[in-house]
């Protein structure tokens, strides 16, 4: 606390300086110590704007959709609000589940080939390629999926329909633009990709040594070793992840609003319907009058996407530290 | 169960560095051998040689010929995964793998087999494996909990615990106790003295009193200077290294002189 060459110190500072016999011990002349006072009251304070932004976003959120579910003449209209947001809080969850079901094995893969098989050069490239994959804009991802991909997809929904129409989630007419739920999933598959790979990448590397020659003392084959070894210690940073993979795809806008035509909720992921919340708030956003119950509703759509969102994080977090005695952290 | 090594002119590299050269050597099944030198003349390289975990590293090649009884493991043909079932190893550092449960750690090596063990077996393998490695008093109520929470004494002894349950003929340990406490370390070379009756046992050590407690024979290693090759000096009875070597190398090192 005590530091001599500090002008201004704080009032409790002084208090501890101003003793008749403060010891040696207590007053330090290293310039370290204004260093380490500077750097923590600097990292306190990204912290607290962290929060406080948050603070700030939640309460703007909540003050500016209450008119989405509180009307002058009728009262409370909650039940409203929820009919009108259920189809989409399920749309958005649908894509965005449909892009980890197609983007986690592959990242995992990847990243693995890269970690554990590549030779050190060919990974190097390959891991620069993944990185590219997230610098492309979503707005350009977008366009290749409505123009390029959707219409790539109409014979495969086309097959799909006929063969797999007894599982709901092929019946219904297949689109003829292609312009489908699917199709906005396996856009968003691709945008998360990299996401997942290069946070499992990283952890894969960091798999210890030691484990991994345990393994293999043991009499374990490459992949197994990966079972053993690599998979256990990456499980966290694997979840890590897909949970932030997953948080891209939930309020991924751009490339769904090109991609999708959106409709009513249904179950068929082939034909035309289906949106997803952020979509939905870019298409109706320019078309809603400053305060309108309509902007507030789009607002409070906005909020429970918020609240999703939050509750994903979280839930990772649970996971992640359920079995934290045998994450190999002690 | 147990085997003899034959090892025959091995050389052994990094890249194209030559780390190890031309090491001939004979251990006997069912004994104890330490492997003594100064840090860097190639010990521990050449027991990880012996099972065939040196060439895991990047570049890392093994010429020449090693013997388990007759086979010769470096033959063309022969899949090092298999060497491993039958030689296993004991590292510097324990090393429980870290999300399994301290019965979990010890059937580790069951699994890879593939093999599907009844309740009751795999509770008799964990007992037999915790019992040869003097550990089992000492968890038997706890064998759900994670490896990784037990002392680092302890752990080491999972470690061969994981180890013996698979049977092997080979044991190698690289300084086992290196990182353990005098207790502990007394504690593995008890043990040490136990297993030689079922296994053939090469241990690295540094510490040159442990050498002479718990191995029947001692090898020597040196290296003539940075870059250049370790080679084995001598070879002999562990009595005879540490009181009347013939080399003078390694009368040096075995009287403190250097090292």
């Amino acid at each position: 606390m005590t530091s001599s060459d500090e002008p201004q110190s704080s009032p409790t500072a002084v208090s501890t300086a101003t003793r008749p016999q403060a010891s040696s011990l207590r007053t330090s002349d290293s310039p370290g110590v204004f260093g380490d006072r500077v750097f923590s009251t600097l990292a306190l304070l990204a912290g607290v704007t962290i929060l406080v932004t948050l603070a700030f976003v939640a309460l703007f959120l909540t003050a500016n959709s209450t008119g989405a579910i509180h009307r002058e003449e009728e009262g409370w209209i909650v039940g409203q609000f929820v009919e009108y947001a259920y189809p989409l809080v399920v749309g958005t969850l649908i894509a965005a589940l449909i892009a980890l079901v197609l983007a986690t094995p592959v990242a995992v893969g990847v990243a693995l080939y890269i970690s554990h098989f590549a030779p050190p050069r060919l990974s190097k490239s390959i891991g620069y390629v993944i990185d590219l994959l997230a610098a492309i804009p979503s707005v350009v991802y977008g366009a290749w999926g409505m123009s390029f991909l959707g219409p790539a997809l109409v014979p495969v929904y086309a097959w799909l329909h006929q063969y797999l129409s007894f599982i709901p989630l092929f019946s219904g007419s297949p689109s003829q633009t292609g312009r489908t739920i699917l199709t906005a999933g396996v856009v968003l598959a691709v945008m998360v990709l990299p996401i997942i790979t290069s946070v499992c990448r990283e952890i894969f590397i960091q798999t210890p040594k030691l484990h991994e020659e345990a393994a293999l003392a043991l009499g374990a084959t490459r992949w197994e070793m990966i079972r053993m070894a690599v998979f256990p210690f990456a499980r966290a940073g694997i979840i890590s992840g897909v949970m932030l993979g997953l948080g891209r795809a939930l309020g991924e806008t751009m490339a769904v609003t090109l991609v999708l035509s959106p409709g009513l909720l249904t179950a068929s992921l082939i034909s035309a319907g289906n949106s997803t919340i952020p979509a939905e708030i870019a298409l109706g956003f320019p078309e809603a009058p400053p305060g309108s119950e309509r902007q507030a509703q789009l607002i409070a759509i906005g909020l429970v996407l918020f609240i999703i969102t939050l509750i994903v994080n979280m839930t990772a977090r649970w996971i992640v530290s359920r079995h934290k005695e045998f994450s190999g952290a002690n | 169960m147990s085997k003899s090594i034959t090892a025959k002119d091995l050389n052994v590299y990094y890249g194209d560095f030559l780390a190890v050269e031309g090491v001939n050597i004979e251990i006997a099944a069912r004994s104890v051998t330490a492997f003594i030198g100064p840090s860097g003349c190639g010990k521990t390289t050449f027991l990880r040689s012996l099972n065939r975990m040196h060439e895991v590293l990047p570049g890392a090649r093994v010429e020449g010929e090693l013997l388990l009884d007759d086979d010769n493991i470096y033959a063309p043909g022969v899949d090092p995964v298999t060497v491993r079932t039958m030689v296993g190893m004991v590292f510097q550092r324990p090393n429980p793998f870290p999300t399994m449960s301290i019965r979990e750690n010890v059937l580790a090596g069951y699994k890879l087999n593939g093999a599907r063990l009844s309740r009751s077996r795999a509770d008799e393998i964990v007992e037999e494996a915790l019992r040869g490695a003097n550990l089992w008093n000492e968890v038997k109520d706890r064998l759900d909990n994670p490896g990784s929470g037990l002392s680092g004494g302890q752990q080491q002894r999972l470690c061969i615990a994981r180890t013996v349950a698979v049977k092997p003929d080979v044991i190698l340990m690289d300084e086992p106790c290196s990182a353990l406490d005098p207790i502990s370390t007394l504690a593995i070379e008890d043990l040490i003295g136990e297993l030689k009756q079922d296994y053939t046992i090469v241990i690295v050590t540094h510490n040159m009193q442990q050498a002479a407690r718990v191995s029947e024979k001692t090898a020597f290693f040196n290296i003539a200077g940075t870059g250049k090759p370790g080679k084995m000096i001598e070879y002999d009875d562990t009595h005879v290294i540490f009181n009347n070597p013939s080399n003078e190398q390694t009368e040096r090192y075995v009287s403190g002189k250097f090292g």
